[in-house]
Parts: C-alpha cells; structure tokens; sequence
C-alpha cells in the first residue's frame, strides 16, 4: 500500500517538473500572481479610492500622478483596474466551479450509470450546447437581473456542457480500464473506487479545462457588463470600464485601451497555464 | 451514409424543440411585464389587461408554449413587439448581414491562419513559429469587443481610413471582419499547427520521404491533406458560431445583423423576437454542425466506412477532442 502512496507522490512531483520546464507556463504564473496580489492589495497599493469622484482631474492623460490617466470623473484608472481585478477574477473562478460542480456530476453520472440515463442526460446537454453560449448568459443574466452573484450563475450554467463532456469522457476510459476492474474483484467498495481511482486519475483534464475556462468567463463577464449587464456602475469592472470609455474614444485614448489590456493579461496568463497544465499532464498531448 | 444524414436530421427536430422550450422557459421567468412595456409605463391598469388577454399572456405556461410550436410549425413566429412585423420578416432582413460577415470573417480566418500554421509547424522552433505563436496566443486572449475599439481607435480615429460603424458597403465591413476574424484565425492557426505537427511524424510520412519525394511534395501533397481534417471541424465550428451574430462586436461597430437586434430584444422585453432568434441560430448552428460532420466522413475514408457500416452512433471521437 505504502509504495502506492510513493508512486503517486512522484508522480505529481514529475507532472510539476514537467510544468516548471515549461517557459511560457511559467511566465502565465507569474503574470497571474502579479495580478492576484495587484487585486488583494488594491487598496494599499494605490492612494485613490476607486469610486470616489474627483472633478477637477477629469480625463488627465497617464502621468507621474496617474500612471494610467483618470476617467470621466477624475477616478484614478489604475486604482479602478486593481479592483476590477478582484470582480473578474472573482466571477472567472466561482463560475467555473459552478460549471465543474453541474457539469462534472451531471457527466460522471452519465458516464457510471451509462445506457438510458447516458442518453437523456447527453441529449439535454447537446440541447443546452446549441444555443451560442453569449445568448445564454445574456439571456440568463436579464432574466435574474443585474448584479455580480447574478452573472456568476449565468456565466456557470452556460459552461455546464462543456464540463460534463470532458468529464465523462474522461470516466469513460477509465472505467473501461483494467485496474478498475482488478479493484472491483477483489472487492473493493464502490465508493472507494470513485474516490481512490476515478477521480484522482479523472482529474487532469478537469483541472486542464478549467484553468482555460476561468480565462474565457472572464471574456464572459467583461462582455456582459459591455453590454450594460452583469456588473454595474460604480464597481469598476474591465468590460463596464470599457463600456463607459468608448463615449469618449475620439479624445481619450487611454480610457479604451488600458482596461483592455488587463483583461488580455489575465486571460493570456490562465491560457498559458491550462496549456502548460495540460502539457504536463498528457505528456501525449505535447505538441 | 444516407441513412446516417437523415437520422441526423430527424434529430435536430427534438433539439430545436427542446431549445425552443429552455428560451421559453428563460424568458418566463424573466421579470417585467410585455404589455406594459409595448404600452409605456403610465397605461391603465384595464388597457393593460386587455392587451395581456389579447396576446394570450394569460394563459398557462404550458398553454402558450404549445400554441408557440404550433404557430412555429405553421411558419408563424409571432409579431414583434416593437415593430408590429412578423418575427420571420425582422429575422429575414437582419440575416444577410450576419451572413456577410460571418462568410468574410472567415474567409480572413483561413487566409491568415492556414499559411502561418502550416509554417510554424514544419519550421518547428523557429523564429517562424515563435512569432505566430505569440500571435495566436495574443489573438484568443483578446476579448473580441476590446479589439474592436482598438480597431476603431486606430483605423478610424487615428488614421482615419475606415468607418467606425455600419455596414453599407464592403469599406464597412473590413474593421469588423477583421476583429471576428482575428480570434478565428488564432483558434484555426493553433490546430492547424498542432494537427500539422501530428501528422509529419507519421510513418507514411517517413515513407514518403525515404522514397524521395520532394519536400513540396510531402508537406502539401501527403501531409496536409490529412493534417486538414481537424482544421476543417474548428473551422465549421467557428462559423457555426459567427452564423449566431458576433453579439457585442455588432453592437461595437453598430451593425444591424441579428446579434444587434438581439440585444436590442432583451432590453425591450421583445420576447418573439428573442425566441425567433435563438431558434433560428440554433437551426444554423445545427446545420452548419451536420454539414461538417458529412464534409468531414467525405475527407476522411476511414470515418466514412464507420458510417456505412452504422456501427457510430455518435461522432468520430477525433472531433470530440477537438
């Protein structure tokens, strides 16, 4: 049993070694750290509020002041996109855990108990999968409202398709697997199998689809709040901030460009580490 | 083969049902009322009511559900809220600009992202290769919307050469195409690589060159041929999607496609409108899906045999992984 244990630890340290080696990982890693820490420490890190209104310094270019200029209310923009770091980062990972927790379970179900419940569950995910997953949150989101949690649900039960496919994909194989069935013989319980077998070894491409899917509800979520859904003024929020700019694009550069930025970071980053990952991870994948 | 088309056929019909009813569903439980909003906020209660019994808004969900699908089946979508016009009418003359675009930011896509893929993998490791891919990691890590402003700003408010919104002529449509096209070609780009990479190192591709065939003859006459086959499904799968309007990017550069006319349904409570849309983009989407998939057993004889013999219920697993 012991050597079990051993083998797995060297496995995972093996899969880290792999993700370390990985350049453009690695960079993706730290790029997403400095955001994280830019989004928990929003408040030390700057002087400004990001809320409080500051006529006088109205549209100020970036500067000494202002690194990255101020916004139509004299707002500091730098200020605004530290704490529209948390909202996206925030929406970006509670969504996808909705979208894992639904999907995951719905896809394992469906991949266990296969037949009958395989097709019934298969056939209402290709249903929800055809319609274009923007329509969806946009439709989910005006239909409960505006608001942050709002989003978050809409973002997450757009996802739930994608995340069941991979999920039961992934079972799939590995039920079919000789070990299972080895553990099966000699009498292992079924709960002990889902949760010593399955799941561990079920895992990667979970974890893979994962990392790029917080990346993509953070498209999501920007995109809502372009659109005057999702999150709301005066939460500063990369997709609303910009929202707002495009009034002023003929004369304002720096209100259409920076926050937009920021989301291509944060995006960017989580896209080279589910690449990483998956590198890592399906060293069969590596391309 | 036949016979696998229309099975595939007859089941769009559940799955347009069943979209049909998750939209209805969807904008039942969405607050606001339609006949007030046709009405304006400060109508009688009793001019309301009436308008309310008038378009069956009264009746149970399942009532009006079904009286949908019946007048759906007819050809009838209802009328819009907004316009008094019939639903299929409004959806008509906004589609061929969605079309259009769609049709040219693809187009865009493929003439980019082909040629850079197929380069960046048989010059592997390159500067080549390093360049395209920074591109194509940049390219899908830009919100569409943001590109679009970024087009603006410089194509149009810089350097002045191109309208920054409507589509009346083709000088219109190039900002846009090129903003769709440009996470398009990002996605195709990659797969072609990847694909690419898969198949020269091949065996037959080894073959092919220990029997001296030129190195021309090997990459465009053995290798692509094959390396193509994925590239194809994330290219139908893309326009599939752009069939559905590029949402935000219409409303970016003001396009009156139906991603546009959409929105512009949701903040009226147009609920026709809305419903007629998404079926309609459901249907394309499902066709473009079906179209693919056929394509796709045309250029790959192995799939084909699967097919003819009915052993695949679902399809090929290559595609899925895709």
């Amino acid at each position: 049993m012991e050597k079990v244990e051993m083998k797995r630890r060297s496995q995972a340290k093996e899969n880290m070694r792999r993700f370390l080696k990985n350049r453009a990982a690695v960079a993706g890693m730290i790029i997403l750290g400095l955001l994280i820490l830019g989004a928990v420490f929003a408040n030390v890190l700057t002087p400004y509020s990001f809320d409080k209104q500051d006529l006088a310094n109205r549209f100020q270019f970036p500067g000494v002041k202002h690194f990255l200029g101020t916004d139509e209310f004299g707002r500091d923009m730098l200020t605004r996109i530290l704490f529209g770091a948390r909202i996206s980062l925030f929406v970006g990972i509670l969504s996808v855990a909705i979208g894992c927790l639904l999907g995951g379970s719905m896809g394992a179900f469906a991949a266990y108990y296969g037949g009958k419940t395989d097709d019934l569950i298969m056939r209402f995910l290709d249903i929800w999968h055809s319609i274009p997953s923007m329509l969806l949150a946009i439709s989910l989101a005006s239909a409960m409202g505006p608001g942050i949690m709002n989003a978050i649900i809409a973002i997450g039960l757009t996802t739930i398709p994608t995340y069941a496919r991979v999920v039961r994909a992934s079972v799939m194989t590995i039920i079919n697997q000789e070990y299972i069935e080895a553990a099966r013989c000699l009498g292992v319980n079924t709960r002990r199998i889902i949760w010593k077998h399955i799941i561990p070894n079920a895992l990667a491409p979970i974890i893979v689809q994962a990392s790029l899917g917080v990346a993509t509800a953070i498209i999501t979520t920007a995109s809502l709040s372009f659109i005057g859904l999702g999150v709301q003024p005066p939460e500063a929020e990369w997709g609303s901030m910009l929202s707002k700019g495009r009034q002023y694009i003929r004369n304002y550069w720096h209100l259409v460009t920076f926050p937009g930025v920021f989301i291509m970071l944060a995006v960017m980053s989580l896209n080279l580490i589910g690449d990483g990952l998956r590198d890592a991870l399906d060293p069969r994948l590596k391309r | 083969m036949g016979k696998y088309i229309l099975r595939r056929f007859l089941y769009m019909i559940p799955v347009l049902i069943g979209v049909s009813l998750i939209i209805f569903t969807v904008l039942y439980l969405t607050p606001g009322d339609p006949a007030m909003m046709i009405l304006g906020e400060d109508a009688g209660q009793e001019a309301i009511e009436e308008l309310r019994e008038e378009m069956g808004l009264n009746n149970t969900f399942l009532v009006r559900f079904f009286n949908y699908l019946r007048g759906a089946l007819n050809g009838d979508l209802g009328t819009s809220y907004t316009t008094g016009q019939p639903v299929l009418d409004e959806l008509f003359t906004r589609y061929p600009t969605t079309i259009t675009l769609a049709i040219v930011s693809t187009i865009v896509a493929i003439l980019v992202a082909i040629p850079l893929g197929i380069l960046s993998a048989v010059y592997q490791n390159s500067l080549i290769d390093g360049i395209s891919r920074v591109i194509a990691m940049v390219g899908v890590s830009m919100p569409n919307f943001w590109q679009g402003l970024l087009n603006i700003l410089i194509f149009s408010v810089y350097l002045k050469w191109l309208p920054s919104s409507g589509f009346s002529s083709p000088l219109h449509w190039i900002l846009p195409a090129v903003t769709i096209g440009t996470s398009g070609a990002a996605a195709i780009m990659r797969t072609t690589r990847s694909s690419m990479l898969e198949t020269i190192r091949q065996d037959y591709i080894r073959t092919a060159r220990a029997k001296g065939a030129s190195e021309f003859s090997v990459i465009w006459k053995h290798a692509l041929r094959n390396a193509l086959i994925p590239v194809l499904t994330i290219i139908g799968i893309r326009f599939g999607a752009s069939l559905g309007g590029a949402i935000v990017t219409e409303q970016v550069f003001g396009i009156p496609g139906i991603g546009k006319l959409m929105i512009d349904s949701i903040n009226t409570r147009n609920y026709p409108v809305i419903q007629g849309g998404v079926l309609l983009i459901a249907l394309a989407y499902s066709v473009i899906n079906l179209i693919v998939d056929i394509l796709y057993a045309y250029v790959d004889p192995r799939i084909k045999s699967q097919y003819s013999a009915g052993k695949s219920k679902s399809r090929p697993k290559q595609q899925e992984a895709a």
